[in-house]
């Protein structure tokens, strides 16, 4: 486990009768991305704040950069660079003085700190707003310099909790980009998201954590394997009611097809890939429907994601597997 | 496990706490300058509460055995006026907390009490500016000192000793209630009861019966009779041990809990 930048085994965390984390184990290798996803209230942000030594586990343990987090705590500060949900960044200085801040109590001289901050509002894109006050500043400038301060000891692993939350998509394209370069790089990288689009674009490794739980795991082409097989997207022709088609092609895969009427669309959950064509064509041919699109592929990452946590997804999805439905009530992050 | 990445900066651990105290004095002093609450309750209120107490006041109290009524009043608006500025440090660290400076404080290898130790210098260097700008324009208006330039001293070094205490107990209040609003308000509110049922005002032998054994008791009562003593002259010893001990007891107290909420403090 040597070239592990972190280490998580059995974490657990309970906030008075809300579980947050229920067992979770993962691990990052050096230099590669973690994405993190799931749901609000999945226990995301209470995994990174005891990774990054805010918060102590009530059991399991965990180890960032070779340190054990909670004995070693300060060992593991040293290390570590933290963006958390909210953009952490003093308003009423400029941007460069914050970063110079916390250059200087990562121990950098002031000059060290003055040049790398230098560098990095550069290569944000920060270097003309560097000289104002960061009241000033936009949501996304401002998440931005966040994630600049939290590079700037240049950490051996970085925690960014839903850093582009509240971005415009011109922002978070910017820093999908930086996130990018950093990772080439080798910067070790855990990264939570809500967005299904970020974790496949950043991300090396996924795992998927709902209620506190990982509940899958893998590259993002092993998720979508994950999905059950593939899917048979069949669109009905303008003024035939894609409920008929959808009747037509029931019982066919592994899954009920979910109708999207708006779009006249039909997507069955399939398994045996292009075998299954003759049999669509001829329930097609029985059924006298026809088709104006009809196409098998492999399930995006948004309905493997939707499969395994079971969330409601618009019509009547793919029902969730028997784990899902299995949570006891108690175990969701209730609002307070 | 064993192949440690090699710290960010280059150092192990931990960077000097004194270091990292005179940092995070840094930002706050700057935001002294910059926050207009901030300002105002460093100079506009002191100079008000000076001019206001003096002359709306001032006409119509005597205190008997002292000469001008604001060589009596000052040092009574000196503890009025630190204690008023420090609500705003209760306000600024539920500010930080809510913003999440917090957590990045929290995150990086500093000690925990360099982040609240670094609040209360700066607001030590504010207390002295309050004070050195109370007496100032107290001076102009005829206040002076009686007891010499060591007592004087001894004035402005407890009135910044007060701020400290002041400031803990405000850091412990906002980390609590984590909310400004609630904190400004958790800091002003004890300041204002204690202020008006002690001796800051008027002496304590004019107040009704039932209320004299408060106000004596009153921590304002002992610390602006210390201040008192000092400024007019006659026996201090008593009256500055009684204050060094209030505030000693309220550092003892708030000191390690206020590290305490710090180190448990979740944004969320």
């Amino acid at each position: 486990m040597a070239d592990m930048a972190v280490v998580a085994q059995g974490l657990g965390k309970r906030f008075g009768p809300v579980i947050a984390l229920d067992g979770v184990d993962l691990e990052l290798p050096a230099g590669t991305v973690l994405g993190v996803l799931g749901p609000n209230g999945a226990g995301k942000t209470t995994m990174v704040r005891i990774l990054a030594t805010l918060i102590r586990p009530d059991r399991g343990r965990a180890w960032v950069a070779g340190f054990d987090v909670s004995a070693r705590p300060d060992a593991v500060r040293a290390r570590i660079g933290l963006s958390g949900q909210y953009a952490a960044v003093d308003p009423f200085l400029t941007g460069l003085e914050n970063m110079v801040m916390i250059g200087r109590l990562y121990g950098m001289s002031a000059r060290q700190a003055r040049q790398r901050a230098a560098e990095l509002t550069e290569r944000l894109d920060l270097a003309s707003s560097a000289a104002r006050l960061v009241r000033t500043y936009s949501g996304g400038t401002r998440r931005r310099l966040d994630v600049a301060a939290s590079l700037l000891a240049a950490p051996a692993v970085l925690f960014l909790d839903e850093p582009t939350t509240g971005l415009d998509p011109q922002g978070r394209l910017a820093l999908w980009r930086v996130l990018g370069e950093l990772t080439a790089s080798g910067t070790s990288l855990l990264l939570t998201t809500q967005y299904i689009e970020e974790a496949e674009r950043l991300a090396t490794t996924i795992v998927i954590i709902a209620h506190g739980k990982v509940i899958a795991s893998g590259t993002p082409a092993q998720l979508r394997a994950g999905a059950g097989g593939d899917r048979l997207d069949a669109e009905s022709p303008p003024g035939q009611d894609p409920r008929r088609l959808a009747a037509a092609l029931a019982g066919l895969g592994t899954g009920e097809p979910t109708v999207d009427s708006a779009a006249g669309r039909v997507v069955v959950p399939v398994a045996g890939g292009a075998a299954i064509l003759p049999e669509v064509a001829a329930r097609l041919a029985a059924s006298g429907l026809t088709v104006s699109e009809l196409a098998l592929r492999r399930p995006t990452l948004q309905e493997a994601f939707l499969t395994l946590t079971g969330e409601p997804a618009a019509g009547p999805a793919d029902p969730p597997p028997a784990s899902a439905a299995a949570w006891p009530a108690s175990r969701t992050r209730s609002p307070k | 496990m064993t192949a440690a990445a090699q710290p960010a900066a280059g150092r192990g651990g931990r960077i000097p706490a004194r270091t990292s105290v005179m940092i995070i004095t840094g930002r706050n002093l700057r935001r002294l300058t910059r926050v207009p609450t901030l300002l105002v309750f460093a100079t506009v209120q002191p100079v008000l509460f000076v001019l206001l107490f003096t002359y709306a006041f001032g006409g119509a109290i005597h205190v008997p055995g002292t000469g001008r009524y604001i060589d009596f009043l000052l040092p009574g608006i000196v503890v009025l006026a630190i204690g008023f500025g420090a609500s705003q440090t209760g306000v600024a660290i539920a500010d930080d907390l809510s913003l999440g400076m917090v957590d990045r404080f929290r995150s990086l290898p500093i000690p925990g009490i360099a982040f609240l130790a670094g609040r209360v210098a700066a607001d030590a260097v504010r207390n002295l500016f309050v004070t050195g700008l109370m007496v100032g324009v107290g001076v102009a208006i005829g206040f002076r000192f009686h007891a010499g330039p060591a007592a004087a001293l001894a004035v402005v070094a407890l009135a910044v000793a007060t701020g400290v205490a002041f400031s803990w107990l405000n850091l412990l209040l906002g980390l609590a209630v984590k909310e400004s609003e609630s904190a400004g308000l958790a800091g002003l509110f004890p300041v204002v009861i204690l202020f008006f049922t002690s001796s800051a005002l008027v002496p304590v032998a004019t107040m009704p019966g039932w209320l004299q054994a408060f106000a004596r008791a009153n921590p304002v009562t002992v610390i602006t009779g210390a201040l008192r003593a000092l400024c007019l002259g006659g026996p201090t010893a008593r009256p500055v041990i009684q204050a060094a001990a209030w505030l000693a007891g309220l550092l003892v107290i708030t000191i390690p809990a206020a590290i305490a909420a710090y180190k448990r403090a979740a944004s969320a």
